[in-house]
């Protein structure tokens, strides 16, 4: 039988090692894996790559990784943490290193290595700082970068309900980046409201399929 | 005497240039303010980067859901009809051109329509493009709004971005609090001013050379007050 549900959060990210690197679902407040993130802070890992839209809002999870120096890299799209200087007292230390990335493409290198494609050519960045070094190609006139796929070992996410095959669904806008980040070439863990029995979610409403969960734990109950 | 728009004027301004029918993102800051001003009866549907197509009025009952937000971290709703997606699906809608305006904030715009809008080198804050630079590159429509004076003194309008570039050539129309301008062909074009400024003087304030459309008309607002 197969069963992807593990009891505890702890167990969950046992296998993650010092130095990995680690794709977040979640916006601004919302979507977060904070108990899982909160269980790797407790863990005592650390010179993590973290791949996230932004640092989360709320002081949890990747907070405390943050403010505990556990994080040696953040790539992400909008650095700043709303109402703190956080990010700007890591990088003024120089403990932290920083990678922005315009979203969308942000979400698509991701999606490319799930995918099974090596990168993408996209008109974003064109022409900005963010070009720097990055191949450019004429497509019908147009001037493309090249956008490589963004390769991680593991990804951290949060869902609404979930069942011991893994497939997720979500809850309103925290559904974001979670999806995309799930689908990586990379140990999905997903953290979940609710479990449920297989076939109470409707396959025509299933939002990530299992096949791109490894694990799944219970964090709250519904 | 000369009557400027502040930003809900501005906010009110953007919004009656936007047709029923239009798909529209808008920027944080500012921007969302857009979306209160839509005249009544007139239907828009707003999209959100962080997944939603039909984003309705900020919630107003406590305790807010707060997995219910828009891209400015803002406690909102869905109206009827309205959908959420992934950020590769809502990227898609961006960068695929299906968006028939995105409504941004500017640090500097220059006179080809290049956008300066992300990032500050020479401030404290942490960098932050968010999904400025995909709008710029793929929304049919860009509209600007912003002062047309920055806090020095110095106009935001620009022969060149000294400022780190968003996007190149992306600019459609600026609106301001004493201007509404559009970019055709590479050349700034008054289309509306305010009462009590000549085109003589906007020129003189404005480091790039201004056109004039032929239907130029005096920019106004209703009273709306600050908040």
């Amino acid at each position: 039988m197969i069963n992807k549900i593990l009891p505890s959060a702890a167990e969950a990210v046992r296998a993650i090692p010092d130095g990995a690197v680690i794709l977040l679902g979640g916006f601004a407040s919302c979507g977060f894996a904070d108990e899982l993130l909160e269980a790797l802070h407790v863990q005592g890992t650390g010179n993590l790559t973290l791949v996230s839209n932004n640092p989360a809002v709320a002081e949890r999870g990747m907070a405390l990784l943050l403010r505990d120096g556990r994080v040696s890299k953040l790539i992400c799209s909008y650095s700043r943490k709303e109402g703190t200087s956080l990010i700007e007292d890591l990088l003024q230390a120089g403990t932290m290193q920083l990678e922005i990335i315009p979203q969308g493409t942000l979400a698509e290198r991701v999606r490319c290595n799930g995918a099974g494609i090596p990168g993408f050519y996209t008109r974003t960045g064109v022409g900005t700082p963010l070009a720097t070094g990055k191949e450019h190609r004429e497509f019908e006139g147009e001037t493309y970068l090249f956008e490589p796929a963004l390769k991680a070992d593991f990804a951290l996410v949060r869902a609404r309900r979930g069942d011991r095959w893994g497939n997720l669904v979500y809850d309103k806008s925290a559904r974001n980046f979670t999806p995309v980040m799930a689908m990586s070439k990379a140990r999905t863990i997903a953290q979940v409201d609710e479990i449920v029995e297989l076939g109470v979610l409707d396959p025509e409403h299933i939002i990530t399929p299992g096949i791109f969960v490894q694990h799944v734990v219970a964090t709250r109950q519904a | 005497m000369s009557f400027t728009l502040n930003r809900q004027q501005i906010a009110w301004r953007v919004a009656q240039d936007i047709p029923e029918g239009a798909y529209v993102n808008l920027g944080s800051g500012m921007p969302l303010m857009v979306s209160d001003y839509v005249p009544a009866g007139r239907e828009v549907i707003f999209h959100s980067e962080n997944g939603l197509l039909g984003v309705g009025p900020r919630q107003t009952q406590q305790p807010f859901d707060n997995n219910l937000i828009n891209a400015g971290n803002i406690p909102v709703t869905l109206l009827p009809g309205g959908a959420y997606f992934h950020h590769c699906d809502s990227f898609a809608m961006v960068r695929g051109g299906h968006l028939d305006i995105s409504v941004l904030g500017a640090y500097q715009v220059a006179e080809n329509g290049d956008l300066a809008n992300w990032d500050l080198p020479k401030g404290r804050k942490a960098p932050a493009v968010g999904g400025a630079m995909d709008l710029a590159v793929g929304a049919k429509n860009l509209f600007v709004m912003m002062e047309y004076f920055a806090k020095d003194g110095t106009c935001k309008i620009v022969p060149q971005c000294s400022l780190p570039l968003t996007g190149q050539r992306c600019v459609t129309t600026i609106y301001t609090d004493i201007a509404v301008l559009d970019i055709i062909n590479g050349r700034v074009v008054v289309r509306e001013l305010i009462e009590g400024i000549t085109l003589y003087t906007l020129q003189a304030e404005t480091p790039v050379a201004l056109q004039v459309s032929p239907g130029l008309q005096l920019l106004q607002a209703p009273r709306l007050d600050e908040f």
